[in-house]
């Protein structure tokens, strides 16, 4: 029998784990980094993010004012931007990612015997995320709009002589049930639906809220998926956005409009 | 017949090392037979708390090169195949007594601290499935002890003083969220039991054995019930005019 010496756990990064435990909180840097540049840049860009029935959901709702100098986008984004700070799976994400406390399970983290977490400070910020919730859902609402413009040429909303799927509209619904399947699956709309309740039985309203709460946990079970492919479908919405406003080429190719059906007809 | 090359740490609060054995590998065998064959064929003083080689007593845990897991739950087959070295060490968040052996009785005093079970007096005691599913989830721990040797709040930052733990932010949710209870334990939990020192990494829901949703289903609906309490006036409003407890 040989001897090793016990090797120091106390370390950061250290731990007897053989398997890949760096690539998750490696990926989740650079895929956060890469959205918060782009996300930056747009931001202040101010340009590009509108053209015929299509605004950039970066943008959206267009909050312009006259005593506002700077890119509306900057009055918009907080709001999305701290739903998404504070959610509970994207907390996991970059506590892991960026702070290290820890990087991955059983690997040493930032030790810090005045360790206070959310408990104190800034981070006691964490808690107010049902009311970033509450005005995400707003936003969300102007972008379900938003998407429903798209159903009509520029300029004729509701007119369903005008009515038309185009590129744009199915980039923009795609994006927005992502979204809402993200939002309405969030930990606080569960709790707020019926995780604050200790009976479920005790009255009419209280097996209504069991049954949302339910439909709520299993889009809750898939959090970490919709917190992703929904941070995805907005950059996508909004580039596309921005190909089309700059570019005009392709100019949201319209896949179905009633002009179609009406030359059909007529041949 | 397969050779596992075998690393476990030997030692005790003084310190220790990694002694090296040589395994024969059988279908089906798990860490912990390994650990006992140490014991009957090389040394027999090698220190292994155990019970009942089921997975349901919570006793073997340990860290398995590096993971936080029950060494009866733990197949050997997969490493040794593989050539891997298999390490076998005590876990990490609390004392050594010996080889593999931890005192894990800090986890019996933070129980203490817990108000237990307090139903109603005229409670009507037949309780409907629906209301009773969450808890029974929690009821599922084993007190393994994993999730308490993985949080880094324990592990690396050892804030024992302030911070309770996964496995009784469980307990407090169990009771919580028990239909007849009707202690109120989140004044506890904000102030002394520090449920705002976990910040959500999931690591215990990650090694749990018995596949309890801590951080989901325990721990996150708590913070939401604090929040309730001392962050949100709405909800404290709405709770205090129409929850009855």
């Amino acid at each position: 029998m040989n001897e090793t010496n016990t090797s120091s756990r106390k370390t950061t990064g250290a731990t007897h784990r053989t398997d890949d435990w760096q690539t998750y909180p490696t990926k989740i840097l650079v895929v956060l980094t890469l959205f918060a540049i782009y996300g930056t840049y747009r931001a202040f860009e101010n340009n590009w993010y509108e053209v015929g029935n299509l605004l950039s959901p970066f943008y959206s709702p267009k909050l312009e004012f006259s005593w506002w100098k700077f890119s509306p986008a900057l009055l918009i984004l907080p709001i999305p931007g701290l739903f998404r700070a504070t959610c509970y799976y994207y907390r996991k994400a970059y506590y892991r990612a960026f702070f290290g406390t820890p990087k991955a399970c059983a690997v040493t983290g930032t030790a810090n015997p005045r360790y206070t977490g959310e408990s104190s400070g800034i981070w006691t910020l964490q808690n107010i995320h049902r009311y970033a919730f509450y005005m995400a859902t707003l936003v969300l609402g102007v972008l379900w709009w938003d998407a429903f413009q798209t159903l009509f040429a520029a300029g004729h909303f509701f007119n369903f002589s005008y009515f038309q799927i185009s590129v744009g509209t199915i980039v923009f619904f795609v994006n927005v049930v992502l979204l809402s399947g993200y939002s309405f699956g969030c930990h606080a709309c569960r709790h707020l639906a019926g995780g604050c309740l200790d009976s479920f039985s005790s009255s009419g309203a209280s097996k209504t809220s069991l049954s949302i709460w339910e439909r709520i946990t299993k889009l809750n079970e898939k959090h970490e998926m919709w917190a992703w492919i929904s941070l995805f479908s907005v950059m996508g919405a909004d580039v596309y956005t921005t190909v089309v406003a700059r570019h005009g080429i392709p100019a949201d190719p319209v896949l179905f409009s009633m002009d179609m059906i009406t030359n059909l007809v007529a041949k | 017949m397969l050779e596992a090359r075998m690393k476990v740490w030997r030692g005790d609060k003084n310190g220790g090392a990694f002694k090296e054995y040589k395994v024969p590998v059988e279908t089906g065998m798990v860490v912990l037979d390994a650990m006992h064959y140490i014991q009957r064929e090389i040394e027999p003083d090698l220190a292994v708390r155990w019970n009942c080689k089921a997975a349901k007593c919570g006793s073997c845990s340990a860290e398995v090169n590096g993971r936080p897991s029950l060494m009866c739950k733990t197949r050997m087959e997969g490493f040794a195949q593989q050539g891997q070295e298999i390490m076998v060490e005590p876990i990490q968040a609390f004392p050594i007594i010996k080889d593999l052996v931890t005192d894990v009785s800090w986890n019996y005093e933070v129980n203490k601290r817990i108000q237990p079970f307090t139903p109603k007096p005229d409670a009507d005691w037949i309780i409907y499935q629906e209301d009773i599913e969450r808890v029974q989830e929690f009821r599922k721990c084993i007190e393994c002890f994993l999730c308490q040797d993985v949080c880094h709040v324990i592990r690396d930052s050892n804030r024992k003083d302030a911070f309770i733990g996964p496995r009784f932010m469980v307990r407090v949710a169990s009771l919580e969220m028990h239909p007849l209870d009707t202690g109120d334990r989140l004044k506890f939990l904000k102030e002394r039991g520090g449920a705002g020192y976990c910040n959500i990494t999931k690591c215990c829901t990650e090694v749990c054995p018995e596949d309890i949703h801590i951080t989901d289903n325990a721990i996150i609906p708590l913070k939401e019930r604090i929040v309730d309490e001392y962050y949100d006036p709405i909800a404290r409003f709405f709770k205090h005019v129409f929850v009855k407890k």
